[in-house]
């Protein structure tokens, strides 16, 4: 195959790449959306193996690696369950991460990737290899840590370092101090050192920024480092003067950068006070600050009481939040939706945003348990009908339904758009205890008067509900 | 040694309630109560003496017997003089008491050394207090039940109906007063079918009528006339003269009027006139609400249903008896609350704690010590704030909306920034790097625009199926596992093909997982979703 022929190749990959995401803004023709994408990644890399810069002598390699790989990843992608998909999406970023290194100090120690490139030339290849490794270190490290936490292996409190932003600035500074003596350097031997110094300062800052967030931000850390996987992408794609690699990558930055300011717009927070960490981290602790203190009472209710409130509804809007992934309780819930409707009433969903751990969690939990997408709602499509609602039932949910958003400006939590649950007529709170959520913030919703508690673990009172509402 | 609770059966001619129901004695006797009920208390309300003693109760065979065992008595209707004179020293008392309206029995039982607890008493601002407020949920009964008797009294349907036989025009039903009692008639009506009007001083209950089906009938006339404690005030001259207009017209309109106005401690206003009664037409029926404290309407007999003009007045006062076993039931359980905040301890042993501000409104007297009124509770903060400062509403958002257009100022640095930067790439940048930038600018700008179309439900999906063409980073490792033989450069050395080629190698095995881990788990996670 022809260098030309290549080319025209990866841009037929590119426009399939595009169409792919394009096709993901309905779930009708989502799956058509995914053809397209391995389609052109099919074109893309037999387009590259058959053209000019690959030999023959290279394709058995190719061939090997492809099938190891490809075997565990469809082992991986059949087993994984989807109450841990956002584990799975933070390990394969970890992985484009330290292929982005590999590839990085691969084309560093090969002398004919600059062969016949002027001066300043040579330097911008540098200067992109150096980049190309360092966005990669920090998505390989991030996203292990990412992984650690999604998987419960490490604890989801953030670690606050003192002076940690000092750390990373002194950080960045060391390693841009390591580029500049990198871009000195006159062999590659000589510049290993700078690039080694530099990849473990990049590892370890990862480490560090994941660190420092907390378990609820995690959709926007989980987004960002989808970012940052693919502007890892774009920079070997200049590294490597390949323009499919840059345009990939750029397309999959973009997205990820969106899908983080889409979270963090969610969570009315700043992208930047998310990255630094923690909630609240320096302001003293919230509500001690004179905040009003909820009064009232809580009414705790039994799963009978809770399926008779739901028997005798008309409409009922079902709000999911992590604590049903816990609990993978969304079987339950379809189980009880269907029931529902059975006996003639509307059930809805109503999705905040940042429920769960990445965005759109929610809605892959429910789509897997096989409740109807048209019933699952964004939360600016139900918000308004909370008031029209009998019952709003509230799964494993606290901060997204917390009402001090709204009616409290010196909340820490003031002005983030949440689900209106309150409005509904009577709201059902599923809860395994009093305490408050990720914020640390008190929810006046459990002591409004229309509010009823059930606590216990939501997978067993759905089943006693279930069973309560069958007999 | 546990208390015991005494219910004695009403003395009231014609009153049916019972303090306690079979169901709430099982919950007291949780809470640690002996319970000893009178013998036929609960008959009228069809709680037989065997349910009670099913639920744990004791049966006591007469009042006598019942005033001298019990610690703790739960009465409806306010004790009657030989009742008094039954009371022992120390004895709690718990019932209806209208200590404004009762004075000599305020100092009958005073004299008694009783601690009586009138449940009319209890501070209804409290969130907190709700659950124990017997008003509310009598009045809400009541409302139910003027509807019933009006319907009972009317001589037609309430709902509109085309029929073989002709055309049936929904009733008109016009409630005055949209308190608890009100809410509770307008919903009730709705739900019959007819078309409700309501009005009430306080314009903040426009909506809570709208909401149960009702429509709001505003006087012309500007004045705000919330009282506090959920009740109106009494309002200016000029503003009776426009309600008086607005029911004037009302009565000669609809069939049905019911009022449910009051004024805590004042004699009902006279809403209806004699006049607008005479405007109605024959066989339309009021129900007066009010009966107990003269009346809304001029021609009301407290007590009775009584015909003028042509026009049935019903002036029941024993509205909730008349619905005995339902407001039985829930007069037990705003007892059975208020027994839960008298016992914390669930030990059978109450405490009257007066620190507590919802008990020490409904403490009228406390061994023997006159306490009533109340000195106005500590109302929380949220109960006394000025209208609350009200959110802006979150802007709208969601795919394909794209955000809101930048402040002026943040849009002139950023577009500044931006083009400092560009003059520095165009100046010192080689030519080569330029295309690949082009590219990759133009190419975030597609990512831009295509991502922002995605729905929200997909957004997992888009995750995995970005991180699977992300593995199109996988041509950098192809392309250097073998590639075709170039000279090396003088003075750099041989190319070091077998670490390259491992690097390379390893690179492919660690991406393709992540391409068909990542394409196949989004092929998985979109079949799921159905409709």
């Amino acid at each position: 195959m022809s260098a030309s022929l290549a080319t025209v190749s990866y841009i037929a990959a590119i426009i399939l790449f595009i169409l792919s995401l394009g096709g993901l803004s309905n779930p009708e023709t989502s799956r058509r959306g995914n053809l397209y994408g391995m389609i052109g990644m099919a074109i893309a890399v037999l387009a590259t193996v058959s053209g000019p810069r690959v030999t023959t002598g290279g394709i058995a390699w190719i061939a090997i690696a492809l099938v190891a790989g490809g075997a565990i990843g469809l082992y991986l992608a059949r087993t994984v369950k989807m109450t841990q998909m956002p584990e799975l999406v933070a390990f394969m970023h970890s992985l484009v991460g330290l292929v982005a290194m590999i590839v990085g100090y691969a084309s560093y120690v090969d002398p004919t990737a600059t062969a016949g490139m002027a001066a300043a030339e040579v330097t911008i290849h540098h200067v992109e290899v150096y980049v190309g490794v360092l966005i990669g270190a920090v998505t390989l490290s991030g996203s292990v840590i990412a992984f650690g936490k999604l998987s419960g292996r490490i604890g989801g409190k953030p670690l606050l370092l003192p002076a940690r932003h000092w750390l990373n600035l002194a950080g960045l500074l060391v390693v841009i101090w390591f580029g500049y003596r990198f871009l000195g350097a006159h062999s590659i031997q000589e510049g290993m050192t700078p690039i080694i110094v530099m990849s473990v300062i990049a590892l370890l800052f990862g480490i560090h920024m994941v660190m420092a967030i907390g378990g609820a931000d995690m959709p926007v850390v989980v987004s960002m480092l989808n970012s940052y996987s693919g502007w890892a992408a774009a920079a070997t794609g200049f590294m490597l003067s390949n323009d499919l690699l840059i345009v990939t990558g750029a397309l999959v930055g973009s997205s990820g950068a969106i899908l983080s300011y889409i979270m963090c717009r969610a969570m009315n927070r700043n992208f930047i006070s998310v990255i630094a960490g923690g909630f609240g981290g320096e302001t003293s602790a919230p509500s001690a600050g004179g905040a009003a203190q909820p009064a009232g009472e809580v009414v705790p209710v039994n799963a009978q009481e809770a399926a008779d409130l739901l028997r005798e509804a008309k409409s009922v809007v079902i709000v999911p939040g992590y604590g049903m992934a816990v609990a993978q309780a969304q079987h339950t819930v379809y189980e009880i939706t269907k029931r529902l409707r059975e006996l003639g009433k509307t059930v809805r969903f109503g999705i905040h945003p940042v429920a769960g751990r990445m965005p759109g969690h929610m809605n892959v939990l429910l789509a897997e348990a096989k409740v109807p997408y048209d019933i699952v709602l964004e939360m600016d499509e139900i918000n308004g009908d909370f008031p029209d609602t009998d019952v709003s039932m509230v799964i494993g949910a606290n901060d997204i339904v917390n009402p001090s958003a709204q009616e409290d400006p010196s909340s820490p939590i003031a002005g983030m758009p949440v689900l209106e649950v309150w409005k509904a007529h009577t709201s059902i709170v599923m809860k395994r205890s009093m305490a408050s959520g990720y914020a640390g913030v008190d929810n006046p919703l459990f002591y409004k008067d229309n509010n009823r508690m059930l606590f216990g673990d939501a997978k067993k009172m759905l089943d006693e509900v279930l069973v309560a509402l069958k007999g | 040694m546990p208390q015991v609770i005494g219910v004695p059966k009403e003395v009231f001619p014609g009153e049916k309630r019972v303090a306690t129901v079979p169901e709430v004695v099982e919950k007291l006797r949780k809470l640690g109560f002996g319970v000893l009920v009178e013998s036929g208390a609960g008959d009228a309300a069809n709680c037989a003496d065997e349910t009670y003693v099913a639920a744990g109760a004791e049966i006591a065979p007469d009042a006598k017997t019942l005033w001298s065992k019990a610690d703790i008595v739960f009465k409806v209707r306010a004790p009657s003089p030989e009742e008094v004179s039954l009371i022992r020293e120390g004895t709690a008392l718990v019932s209806f008491i209208w200590p404004a309206q009762n004075p000599q029995l305020m100092e009958a039982l005073a004299a008694r050394k009783a601690t009586v607890l009138a449940i009319d008493a209890l501070p209804r601002m409290l969130s907190r207090a709700q659950k124990m407020d017997a008003l509310t949920s009598m009045a809400g009964i009541s409302g139910y039940r003027a509807v019933i008797e009006a319907a009972n009294a009317f001589g037609r349907f309430f709902s509109g109906q085309i029929t073989a036989a002709g055309k049936v025009p929904p009733a008109k039903v016009f409630v005055a007063g949209a308190g608890v009692a009100g809410l509770a008639a307008i919903g009730t009506a709705a739900s019959l079918g007819a078309i409700v009007r309501a009005n009430d001083t306080r314009a903040e209950v426009a909506d809570q009528v709208k909401s149960l089906g009702g429509e709001f009938v505003k006087v012309d006339y500007e004045e705000e006339g919330s009282g506090g404690g959920g009740y109106a005030k009494v309002m200016s001259e000029g503003f009776q003269k426009a309600q008086r207009d607005m029911y004037a017209k009302q009565a000669s309109e609809v069939d049905i009027i019911i009022t449910t106005a009051l004024i805590p401690g004042k004699p009902a206003p006279k809403l209806i006139t004699a006049d607008m009664v005479r405007s109605m037409r024959a066989g339309s029926v009021i129900v007066d609400m009010a009966g107990e404290q003269g009346g809304n309407c001029e021609l009301t007999v407290p007590g009775e249903a009584v015909v003028r003009h042509g026009v049935t007045i019903i002036g029941y006062t024993d509205l909730p008896s008349r619905l005995a076993k339902q407001s039985s039931t829930l007069y037990a359980t705003n007892l059975f609350r208020l027994a839960e905040e008298l016992c914390k301890t669930k030990d059978g042993l109450i405490n009257v704690n007066m620190e507590d501000d919802a008990l020490r409104g409904l403490t009228v007297i406390k061994d023997g010590t006159v306490t009533w009124p109340a000195p106005p509770p500590k109302l929380p903060a949220a109960a006394v704030q000025a209208p609350k400062p009200a959110m802006p509403p979150p802007a709208p958002k969601g795919h394909g909306s794209g955000s809101e257009p930048m402040a002026a100022g943040p849009l002139a640095i950023l577009f500044a920034v931006a083009a400092v930067l560009f003059g520095l790439i165009g100046a010192y940048a080689p030519a080569a790097f330029l295309g690949h930038f082009t590219v990759f600018v133009l190419a975030c700008f597609v990512g831009y625009m295509v991502v922002w179309n995605v729905t929200p439900a997909l957004h997992t999906p888009l995750m995995s199926v970005t991180n699977a063409i992300s593995s199109i980073i996988i041509i950098g490792a192809l392309v250097q596992i073998a590639p075709p033989f170039v000279a090396a450069v003088a003075g750099e050395g041989a190319r070091p093909d077998e670490i390259i080629r491992w690097l390379a190698v390893a690179g492919i095995a660690l991406t393709a997982v992540n391409m068909f881990g990542g394409f196949a788990v989004t092929q998985r996670m979109l079949s799921m979703f159905q409709k």
